[in-house]
């Protein structure tokens, strides 16, 4: 299978990345060939085979289901959360206008 | 103070320990290395005054007879991905230059805990997606050693290729690592260094900038395997900040750290020996084997069926999870944006990743988002989820047989930055000896072994059952003790 300049195009706006055609030119035939490369797990015969959930077995821990149970996974941090955003105002993130 | 610089992490700490030196002249020997090292580019962040704090603080315990910790004194090099309070945390990415984090991650506070200090913020591959460190949006990392006869610079291996460099001149004792696919071996073997990846889920991943989360795993590097024992016992242990922590408690690896054998089998994957392999890797792994048996080993030959296809179900696994992690990248909580004049939203998602991200990292989020797209992913994905099910069976069933599994870290050594920059599959198949062990989340190290024609350092791996860290440092240990590697690179810096 080999995907074509559309294809790609199509993936980029898909995953919120810009593209201009210079880079679709060097990107089209990069993906084909990691395509080639990886198709090979087709040979692999899986009929019987579950794909795998956690390479180390593990039960999912739960926690009580309150405000703050753990303090070290608890919230109040809202500052903190804030500090790194590029824009921030009155305790929020801000984006530019979506609803004209 | 260039003596000090010299020491190893346990040399360093038992000094300080006894008084032979004091933990600041220590911490201002190599913070003096760092800043007249500026051409091998280790380190995107340097923090000589967080070094000499942590070395204060261990001097002023050890005057109070106060007792010190196991990292207690020992200055390190901390690679850029683990967020850091207050001090720049870039994942060597545009899109995080300038990211302060708030917090601290679980492996580097328990680091500070034990009384380390750092260094400074190592550079790496973006987003440690890389095997050469020519990806860091901060310039290429240079490997301290070089071709005999040749001035050209070399690739430190990758993602953590300032660790590898730093460690490897002598600019830190030792110096954190992350291995999503030999991100600690395969650097660790170009610069001649000693390098492990626990167990999937023994060091808490919470706090890494993060890539492929099945996968990804931190790690210590440092010049000798019980450096790397004691380092990895300071960064382990459960973490109820990361679900995938494995609650369990952490042994004292460098304390029953021994180099005999007898008794083991350590087996041999035939399907390690490619075709076309380098004959001067392959006389290494032959003398490995001969180390191993002199240990008191016995070497047997294993099988691992599916070898062939683990590199090629990484670059379905890896780049998909990447494309999910890295959609965080948005420009809206944190990080970079770009906004262009009058744009909207969507707009500016796509500005802000189009210039915030590298072209590896474009690359692995795009197959990622193919391979996880409506029709495909099913082909893809979960054939790879499959394979690796049946990796997994393969180390299962080889472990039936032998304790530990020797093989090269490496399929050559370092190669000449630029060589492979052209070609990411080139660049891919570098890791083919280090992905199997990512993929199934088993233990594994690189060991210094010798150096080839060209001069240049070769790295023997071992790769160890679940939780039995202390089989593969054992065998390190014992590879260590015969290869009696001493090679320095010749300071050209």
């Amino acid at each position: 299978m080999s995907v074509t300049r559309e294809d790609v195009a199509k993936i980029a706006s898909l995953a919120r990345i810009k593209m201009d055609e210079s880079d679709l030119d060097t990107l089209v035939p990069e993906f084909n060939a990691i395509l080639g490369f990886v198709e090979q797990l087709g040979e692999v015969d899986t009929a019987d085979v579950e794909p795998m959930t956690a390479v180390i077995p593990q039960a999912l821990r739960l926690r009580d289901d309150v405000v703050d149970a753990d303090p070290l996974t608890g919230g109040g941090k809202r500052d903190d959360v804030l500090a790194n955003a590029p824009v921030a105002e009155h305790g929020f993130f801000a984006v530019p206008k979506v609803i004209e | 103070m260039a003596e000090l610089t010299n020491l190893t992490l346990k040399a360093i700490r038992d000094g300080v320990a006894g008084g032979d030196f004091t933990a600041r002249e220590v911490a201002q020997g190599f913070n003096a290395q760092i800043a007249a090292a500026d051409k091998l580019n280790a380190f995107i962040t340097p923090t000589p005054d967080h070094a000499l704090a942590a070395a204060d603080a261990v001097d002023a315990k050890r005057a109070a007879g106060e007792e010190l910790g196991a990292l207690a004194g020992v200055p390190i090099g901390m690679k850029d991905l683990f967020a850091t309070n207050g001090v720049q945390t870039s994942a060597a990415s545009h899109m995080l230059e300038g990211f302060t984090p708030h917090y601290e991650s679980t492996v580097s506070q328990k680091l500070w805990d034990a009384g380390a200090g750092m260094l400074g913020k190592l550079n790496l591959d973006q987003f440690a997606m890389g095997s050469s460190n020519e990806t860091s949006h901060f310039g290429n990392v240079v490997n301290p050693w070089k071709s005999a006869g040749s001035n050209e610079a070399l690739a430190p291996g990758g993602s953590s290729g300032g660790s590898s460099a730093a460690v490897a001149a002598r600019l830190c004792p030792a110096a954190t690592g992350t291995d999503t696919g030999g991100s600690i071996r395969q650097p660790a073997a170009f610069t001649g260094i000693a390098g492990i990846k626990p167990t999937y889920g023994r060091c808490s991943r919470w706090g890494i900038v993060a890539f492929a989360s099945s996968l990804d795993q931190a790690g210590s590097m440092a010049r000798t395997v019980e450096d790397c024992a004691i380092m990895l016992g300071a960064m382990a242990g459960f973490d109820p900040k990361d679900s995938t922590s494995i609650d369990a408690p952490v042994p004292d690896w460098a304390g029953a750290l021994s180099g005999d054998l007898t008794g083991k089998k350590v087996g041999i994957p035939k399907e390690y020996r490619v075709d076309g392999m380098d004959a001067e890797i392959d006389a290494s792994w032959e003398e490995g084997k001969a180390w191993l048996r002199d240990a008191g080993a016995k070497i047997v030959d294993i099988s691992l069926p599916h070898t062939k296809y683990a590199l090629p179900a990484y670059y379905i696994v890896a780049p998909a999870e990447a494309s999910s992690n890295l959609a965080r990248y948005d420009g809206v909580r944190y990080g970079l944006r770009d906004l262009p004049e009058g744009s909207g939203l969507q707009d500016m998602y796509a500005a802000t990743r189009a210039a915030g991200f590298g072209d590896e990292v474009k690359r692995r989020i795009l197959i990622g988002t193919y391979v996880l797209s409506a029709g495909y992913y099913d082909a893809y994905y979960t054939q790879a989820m499959k394979v690796r099910t049946l990796i997994q069976r393969d180390f299962d069933a080889a472990f039936a047989q032998c304790d530990v599994i020797l093989a090269p870290t490496t399929p050559t050594a370092a190669f000449a930055l630029g060589d492979k920059a052209d070609d990411p599959l080139a660049m891919y198949l570098n890791d083919v000896f280090a992905v199997p062990a990512s993929m199934a989340g088993l233990p594994a190290m690189s060991v210094p072994a010798r150096l080839n024609s060209a001069g240049l350092p070769l790295g023997l791996q071992i790769i160890g059952k679940a939780m039995d860290e202390q089989g593969v440092l054992n065998a390190g240990l014992a590879l260590e003790e015969r290869a009696n590697y001493v090679a320095v690179p010749k300071r050209w810096w």
